[in-house]
């Protein structure tokens, strides 16, 4: 069980290309994930810095419109919002879009893997208007460029983000003891969904040794996180429960709540825990090669990360020296995203297709038969993010959504099939066995070919 | 074969038995004079949490008004009365002519046996697998009892929606569907796929049951060609109701969206309201004669805080209430045993204080709806329960 360049771009990229080279080694894919950022600047995603700009649109038309209700400019400024909100959910299908796009082009295919992956770790949407188009940006933003760091570099910038604070309810939550909260006698007070999440999913896991108090203590603690449509992330020391707060035995915000810094302490103190080393380590492990990975596979990722202090690189590192990541025989079901990219880089499907693809088609061609397959993009159904464990996918329901996809939208993605015998070659590389090859030229038309190739166990599991 | 290791892996067991177009039995009904039973049972897990207290209100004493300032109750904030003690939420008054025709109960201040962590997901997994631990779950308590019961198939028990549910998973067959899944394919394409789908034993499974509802649905829809587009929750409803009325006997599915961290006010409305019309769509659809076989049972994973917290919603917490409507129903009650909202009654002074055990519940519902044996109930579908007293929850 050692190094495969083909099962390195299925397992760990983004599945098989007949234009770009698999990698040659453990050291390239690493090397690959510092290497400079291609696909996003060829296919742009919007930054939430950007995407601010938004909001502040939206807030003042929303006064205009308080301030001409019953007037007769009233239905022009009503117009103004839902073509200003119309834009927004144009712009959000795009960037799934570019999100296909950066997988089919990409030469470093593992970092789009991995953005994937903490983007769902650390699963946040908006609630409500238009900050529910603001997932692709807040990835952009606080999940792209930190894959590569310490994991600490990743956590706080995620938790503390206006589009978390928002998903978790932080940004309401008041110290009841607060100036804010005395001030308004009880109408304001503590939320405990953030505090809750991060020890539960984001850093120890629902196993770790927290209780209760600790979960109260730590909303306690994170209270004053709040964001503005001007300024992003604001610290609001007024919300903020004065005096110390105790969370896993350790004492934060003895020197006062002037300033985020206990926020930050306690979150780097969680993300160096050696429990949260092992939830996430694990974690990665059952993503990328089994759902039940081999114990000293976790072993030695858990070992990388404490003693690295959290240092990303070296878990991946630990990751691929061990052999199961180059077994075959443990193999995991494609994610609906995965699978519907995968196609798209085999079938190497122009950018202009699916760039100039209006709303409407990007719905009825990726979004709606993602849906339907199990994974409704970026409207998640809990902060937990997607099952990982195959049941969940190779369902009746969920294959006859991939078998009707594989059927019916390559043809769409690329008016001229290629040579369904060369296809199958393409697509699978060594992995293309008699059964499908045979598959791939006894169907009686081309579209039924690629679609049972791209049906087939071989291109369902990675 | 192995154990059990997976919440599907059972359907390796399956594999191609009975998988061709013709065969399909809903195609082609296959008569089944000798089903066991004739009662129909419907679980529905409400995920996310839902708060009993502001669902099933106590107005009648004081406690409650107290700890919730923007959560309003009682029958003078448009909720309905029901006995004088308890109201029921406005969102949900399209059920109150069952109540009134005594096909509607409540169990209220009831909880699974999982306390104090609070999460969602073990919560989940603790009351879908009728346990008392999260710890080394494999399958779900209706899929031990259907091993229980005599002269089972597959037909019988469906799991409806996208989602993979651990309450039908486990050794024996059961269905499972989504109303939206379809595909077309030639007779040629379909051997080629069904030969591909053999080298995987766990898709394999999974197309043989695709394949086989496929075609079903693919009737369907031809039948129902220029319908508008019902929610998809309706069409969950309508889906379950169809096998219901056919040979099934019990159907399965979830819905979310119960939790109300932040303006549960406006949530709580919208989102009774569309279990209101799940309710309904399934009563209407199922015919008098089968819903007055019928027990629709709603279960969720904990109840919320007693005490509304900082943002007009509800924090997580222990116990909560079950919803029981049907025309099997002994309805027209609150059961359950009365905690008491004073801080001294509350369970940590926080949540309201869990009486019974939801297993108990849905136990003495199983043993009312289909009779299996209490030593069974105990030991084999929730094992370790100690049922109470028969409350009486079935006609």
């Amino acid at each position: 069980m050692t190094f495969s360049p083909e099962l390195a771009d299925i397992r760990f990229g983004c599945g098989l290309s007949p234009i770009i080279p698999s990698p040659e080694s453990p050291g390239a894919m690493l090397d690959s994930l510092v290497s400079s950022d291609e696909m996003a600047t060829a296919f742009p995603i919007e930054a939430f810095d950007v995407f601010r700009e938004r909001m502040l649109i939206d807030r003042e038309i929303i006064k205009k419109m308080k301030k001409t209700r019953g007037t007769e400019a009233f239905p022009a400024t009503r117009k103004e919002r839902r073509a200003h909100q119309a834009k927004a959910r144009k712009d959000m299908i795009k960037w799934l879009g570019h999100e296909i796009l950066r997988r089919v082009y990409t030469p470093s295919p593992m970092r789009e893997r991995l953005v994937f992956f903490w983007g769902d770790h650390f699963t946040a949407t908006g609630k409500r208007g238009i900050l529910r188009r603001a997932t692709s940006p807040y990835i952009e933003e606080a999940i792209r460029p930190n894959i590569a760091g310490r994991f600490e570099d990743l956590l706080i910038p995620a938790v503390t983000h206006p589009l978390m604070l928002n998903y978790l309810d932080q940004f309401r939550s008041v110290g009841p003891n607060s100036q804010r909260g005395v001030k308004s006698k009880g109408q304001l007070g503590l939320n405990e969904n953030l505090a809750r999440e991060i020890l539960e999913l984001h850093t120890l896991g629902v196993n770790g040794a927290y209780t209760q108090i600790d979960v109260r203590q730590l909303a306690e603690l994170l209270t004053g996180l709040s964001y503005t449509a001007n300024d992003g992330l604001v610290f609001r020391y007024k919300r903020a429960e004065p005096g110390a707060e105790t969370v896993l035995g350790k004492t934060y915000g003895d020197n006062g709540r002037q300033t985020m810094d206990p926020i930050r302490a306690v979150l780097r103190d969680l993300a160096n825990h050696p429990t949260t080393a092992r939830h996430v380590s694990s974690k990665l492990a059952v993503h990328f090669i089994s759902d039940t990975p081999a114990p000293d596979l976790v072993d030695q990722m858990t070992e990388a990360y404490l003693r690295t202090d959290g240092n990303l690189m070296s878990v991946y590192a630990a990751m691929l020296d061990h052999p199961t990541a180059w077994s075959t025989t443990f193999r995991n079901a494609k994610l609906p995203l995965d699978f519907v990219s995968s196609s798209c880089r085999a079938l190497v499907v122009a950018p202009g297709i699916i760039q100039d693809m209006r709303r409407k088609d990007m719905r009825r061609i990726f979004f709606t038969p993602m849906a339907n397959m199990g994974h409704i993009w970026q409207q998640p159904t809990g902060p937990d993010g997607l099952a990982e464990a195959d049941t969940n996918w190779i369902t009746p329901q969920g294959l006859a959504a991939r078998i009707e996809w594989a059927m019916n939208i390559p043809q769409r993605l690329k008016p001229e099939l290629p040579d369904p015998r060369v296809f199958v070659t393409e697509a699978l590389g060594s992995f293309a066995d008699s059964t499908v090859r045979f598959a791939a030229g006894a169907a009686e038309n081309k579209t039924e070919a690629i679609g049972l190739v791209l049906s087939s166990p071989a291109f369902q599991y990675r | 074969m192995s154990p059990v290791i997976s919440r599907r892996s059972f359907l390796g067991r399956s594999a191609i038995v009975g998988c061709s177009l013709a065969a399909s039995p809903l195609i082609t009904p296959v008569s089944f004079a000798s089903a066991p039973w004739d009662t129909r049972l419907v679980v529905i897990i409400l995920r996310g949490a839902m708060d009993g207290l502001d669902v099933v209100q106590p107005y009648g004493r004081p406690g409650l008004a107290g700890n919730r300032h923007t959560l309003r109750m009682g029958p003078e904030n448009g909720a309905h009365d029901l006995d004088g003690f308890f109201a029921l939420h406005p969102g949900l008054g399209v059920l109150m002519p069952l109540w009134s025709a005594g096909e509607l109960a409540f169990v209220h201040a009831t909880s699974t046996p999982y306390r104090d962590k609070r999460s969602h997901f073990d919560g989940q997994d603790i009351l879908e697998s009728g346990t008392d631990s999260a710890l080394g779950i494999r399958d779900g308590w209706l899929n031990r009892m259907l091993a229980e019961v005599p002269g089972m198939n597959r037909e019988m028990a469906y799991a409806i929606g996208s989602e993979d549910m651990l309450l039908m998973a486990g050794d024996t067959q059961v269905s499972e569907w989504a109303p939206d899944a379809g595909y077309e394919i030639s007779p040629q394409a379909e051997l080629l796929m069904r030969t591909l789908m053999e080298q995987d034993p766990a898709m394999a499974a999974a197309y043989a049951d695709a394949s086989r509802l496929n075609a079903a649905g693919m009737e369907m829809g031809a039948m129902e060609g220029g319908k508008k587009r019902a929610s998809a929750s309706v069409k969950i409803a309508e889906f379950a109701a169809d096998r219901l009325r056919g040979e099934s006997r019990i159907a399965a599915f979830s819905i979310g969206g119960w939790d109300m961290h932040a303006g549960q006010d406006r949530l709580m409305m919208r989102t009774l309201k569309r279990l209101g019309t799940v309710i309904t769509t399934m009563k209407e659809r199922m015919g008098p004669e089968v819903w007055g076989k019928t027990v629709i049972v709603t279960m969720t994973e904990f109840g919320r805080t007693v005490k509304e917290n900082g943002t007009r919603g509800t924090d997580h917490g222990t116990a909560g209430a079950m919803i029981l409507v049907g025309g099997a129903v002994s309805g027209g009650r609150v059961y359950g045993d009365w905690p008491g909202l004073t801080e001294a009654d509350l369970y940590k002074r926080r949540d309201l204080m869990p009486t019974t055990d939801v297993r108990s519940h849905a136990a003495w519902i199983i043993q009312g709806l289909i009779g299996l044996d209490r030593n069974v109930l105990e030991t084999v579908v929730f094992p370790g329960l100690q049922m109470t007293d028969n409350p009486g929850l079935v006609l």
